[in-house]
């Protein structure tokens, strides 16, 4: 329940930041990938404002085997940099480049009513399912 | 040369709106010990363990619920989306396939990868930046559209 509770707190806030920082808007987040024409520089600061406090955040983080509420941390072990870890990041960003939308600012558009961001999220969804059907039958084979 | 698009940038609020973004990622991870990454918490659905689904839809409820929130206090900020169906249905096809190959999307590995200095998500958000960078070239000044 307590886990859950800050799960909630920690995507509304996620949601509002998005808000404030512009980027629930994909024009916004476009123009930050435009550099070729006249480039809106904001996203990198949204990732600068973000990064200062995950930075101080992290740090604390490291030093703990248990989160302030009693879980275990649970960090990512893996380190390698490998072909599937740069060929998901093409893809999604190919993906991010078309309409604008990264999955977090797409489900905040979602959740402000565009039915253009809801049909975005389904394709994601089942990009994801996708993504599912074929690890499953690769891990039979 | 880089033209800075002076009308449109909006310094002040993406900064403030990239610190609550990190409070986010820094309250889920000091209170719960996890990496706020968004297509993991979301994809993760689609093959749930036991125990595993209501925190996830949890997050979601509250990112969704978030537009809500926001129109108690004030409008929303206008959401221009340009691309068209077919469009978005590529996009979000690709988004979804390729987050969850790379293991992460911009919060995952852009915010929480770059904030516990990891490699790994350094060489994943160069991969989508560069990415997005070519494709918006490609879009909008080969293709003109």
């Amino acid at each position: 329940m307590k886990f859950s509770l800050a799960s909630l707190f920690a995507g509304l806030v996620f949601g509002l930041g998005l808000i404030v920082s512009g980027m629930a808007n994909p024009e916004k987040v476009l123009g930050f990938l435009d550099i070729a024409g006249l480039w809106d520089p904001s996203l990198a600061f949204v990732m600068g404002g973000a990064i200062m406090v995950g930075v101080v955040a992290f740090a604390v983080a490291g030093k703990r085997t248990l989160s302030f509420l009693g879980y275990h941390m649970k960090m990512p072990a893996n380190t390698h940099i490998d072909k599937r870890l740069i060929l998901g990041g093409l893809t999604f960003g190919v993906g991010w480049g078309i309409a604008g939308f990264c999955p977090g600012p797409g489900l905040v558009a979602l959740g402000a009513g565009e039915i253009k961001a809801a049909v975005f999220v389904a394709a994601m969804v089942a990009g994801m399912g996708i993504f599912e059907v074929i690890e499953r039958s690769r891990a039979k084979a | 040369m880089i033209e800075i698009a002076w009308s449109n940038f909006t310094p002040w609020s993406a900064m403030v709106g990239g610190i609550l973004v990190g409070i986010a990622a820094a309250s889920f991870l000091l209170l719960n010990g996890r990496i706020a990454g968004i297509s993991g918490i979301l994809g993760g659905l689609l093959s749930p363990a036991k125990g595993d689904i209501a925190w996830r839809l949890a997050f979601l409820v509250g990112l969704i619920g978030a537009p809500a929130v926001w129109i108690l206090a004030t409008e929303l900020p206008p959401i221009e989306i340009k691309a068209g169906y077919p469009a978005l249905i590529i996009a979000g096809l690709l988004v979804g396939v390729g987050t969850r190959y790379g293991s992460g999307c911009t919060s995952g590995h852009g915010v929480c990868g770059l904030s516990r200095l990891s490699l790994r998500s350094l060489a994943a958000t160069l991969s989508f930046m560069g990415a997005g960078f070519v494709t918006v070239y490609v879009i909008r000044h080969l293709l003109g559209a």
